[in-house]
């Protein structure tokens, strides 16, 4: 299929509002962006610690099974049934040897491959399929890669390596979430209705991020009057958001923000600040961290909490945010007591961001009768995209679509990369 | 009234304080030392610890409603809780538990109404001052996917 985007500007400042609601061009996306030539995040390591253990996954809208061999290997899988096209693995879970088809009892390995078909020679002579090649016949494999624990997989052969793909950043920050073992505190999910590709921007948009979340403002957590900026691979697709907290004063803060419809620092003060609390756990003393890999990954710190989302399109006006929220294995009580009434902070009901949930949801809703719109992308610049040390920027937005335009084959005459 | 009575009474005033917005008033449901946390069932039946609100005590809660109503956005919407008769597992030391079932509907400012969650409380109630008053609330959402965002109170 030949697409066609009539972009405004070679350099991503203006975004087509179709492109949030077009099925043909989501049905492209799960094609060339999802099972093109990038690395999806798939699971951590520590969710698959013992050997047969296993997860149901997801590339794009696509399931796909992970698990672990007898000898620690990981290995992962397209979980649909080679012969009828029925979900192999049906838990989100699990410890296995084998799984089996329930429809037919098509029975696969660990690892991926059809070992078994009932009755494949007949009964007695008669039916079966004894001529039928079953390593042939077997699910669609993913290379799939783990980097300091945490695992990626692609289904295109011609994807970089996992830490040429990661770019120095993005291998750094996964070493610093990853410095020691982790143990999973749990999972947090939310259902939005928008594009999947809103979410992307939103985590690319550092802009939003001390103005519609006024509970970071008020309490200093994350503020763009405070030392931070964003960092991008050299291609532009990963993206970081990161900040110092105290690195500005209520009062310059307070200045700063005069004036902005919506926003103040003195609506409220917590009776219990408790919950606020940062006991710093990194050498670099960022206590914001969102490191957010193309297309679908994300480790996130903000303060104590720590976590990895995984971005799931449920279609092209729904996605899921599956949360998985981590400490690490040498935290005591105290410690594990601390990050869980931190994550008060964080997921659906986060003060600091179920916002991005009706954020998202009123972009979609609203640009449904708009196929000829645009959205404006020049905050903080236009022409090159590079990394700043200021948050007042929506510039790595401008990032995420040229790489998108670039792996859809559709960049405009001198795109910007 | 009997204990009986007067928990079936705390719990429908439970919901219907949230339906009706009066959120402090729900707060005052609660025993002056108090917790308040929701969980999914997923992360329950995992044995894992992660909660999707967490309050530890009364200042908590009046923290998370004050936060509602003055800094954080949210989809405009009135809540509509349908809550089963409890089940009770008998007093303790002045402490009864019981456990119900919930489903909570959403409606929008168009009127347009979704099952937004379902699950249920498992609660401790004391008795302070002759009232019945919420000890520790623990709300199990069986929907562990939380539509659009979760502001208000289950």
């Amino acid at each position: 299929m030949t697409l066609q985007i009539a972009w405004p500007t070679s350099d991503y400042s203006r975004i087509p509002f179709h492109l949030y609601h077009d099925e043909a061009i989501y049905a492209l996306e799960m094609e060339r962006v999802f099972r093109g030539p990038v690395w999806n995040y798939l699971a951590l390591e520590a969710e698959l610690p013992n050997p047969g253990d296993f997860r149901t996954t997801w590339v794009g809208d696509m399931s796909v099974v992970v698990s672990r061999d007898q000898d620690g290997g990981l290995h992962g899988f397209v979980n649909r049934c080679a012969h009828r096209g029925a979900q192999i693995v049906r838990k989100t879970h699990g410890n296995a040897t084998d799984h089996v088809c329930i429809y037919h009892r098509w029975c696969y390995s660990a690892t991926g491959e059809l070992i078994g078909i009932p009755f494949r020679r007949g009964l007695k002579g008669q039916g079966g399929m004894p001529d039928f090649d079953m390593a042939a016949n077997g699910p669609r494999k993913l290379i799939v890669e783990s980097y300091r624990g945490v695992i990626f997989g692609t289904f295109s052969d011609r994807t970089e390596p996992l830490a040429t793909y990661l770019g120095n950043f993005g291998c750094g920050m996964i070493e610093r979430f990853m410095h020691k073992p982790i143990r999973i505190l749990g999972y947090q999910r939310q259902m939005v209705g928008g594009n999947w590709k809103l979410y992307n921007e939103n985590l690319r948009d550092t802009y939003h991020a001390s103005l519609l979340h006024e509970f970071f403002v008020t309490f200093g957590v994350d503020r763009a009057t405070q030392r931070g900026g964003v960092k991008m691979d050299e291609r532009h697709r990963h993206n970081m958001n990161y900040a110092y907290a105290a690195t500005d004063t209520q009062d310059e803060a307070r200045a700063a923000y005069q004036g902005t419809a919506g926003v103040t620092l003195d609506k409220l003060t917590l009776r219990d600040p408790t919950l606020l609390r940062y006991d710093r756990e990194f050498d670099d003393g960022m206590n914001l961290a969102a490191p957010c890999f193309f297309p679908n990954g994300l480790l996130i710190q903000i303060n104590n909490t720590l976590a990895t989302r995984q971005l799931r399109p449920k279609g092209v006006d729904s996605f899921e945010i599956f949360q998985t929220v981590f400490g690490y294995q040498d935290d005591d009580q105290a410690m594990i007591d601390h990050r869980l009434l931190q994550s008060n902070l964080i997921g659906p009901a986060g003060y600091v961001s179920m916002e991005d949930g009706e954020a998202i949801e009123i972009v979609q809703r609203a640009t449904r009768p708009e196929t000829n719109g645009t959205s404006v992308v020049e905050m903080g610049g236009r022409g090159a995209i590079g990394d700043l040390e200021h948050r007042v920027t929506d510039v790595p937005i401008r990032g995420f679509w040229s790489y998108w335009a670039e792996l859809m084959g559709v960049e405009p005459p001198g795109g910007v990369r | 009234m009997t204990p009986r009575e007067a928990i079936q009474d705390l719990m429908a005033e439970y919901g219907l304080l949230i339906d009706e917005d009066r959120l402090e008033d729900w707060i005052a449901l609660f025993a002056e030392r108090c917790s308040y946390r929701v969980v999914s069932r997923e992360n329950v039946e995992q044995g894992l610890p992660q909660v999707l609100m967490l309050c530890t005590n009364k200042d908590m809660l009046l923290d998370r409603i004050s936060s509602y109503r003055q800094v954080n956005e949210y989809n405009f919407h009135s809540d509509r809780h349908v809550i089963g008769a409890p089940r009770f597992h008998g007093e303790q030391a002045g402490l009864w538990r019981i456990e119900a079932s919930y489903s909570l509907f959403q409606t929008d400012v168009e009127g347009v109404s979704r099952l937004f969650s379902v699950g249920r409380y498992d609660t401790t109630i004391v008795f302070e001052h002759g009232h019945a008053r919420l000890r520790d609330m623990t709300v199990i959402v069986d929907t562990a996917a939380i539509p659009t965002l979760l502001a208000t109170p289950i």
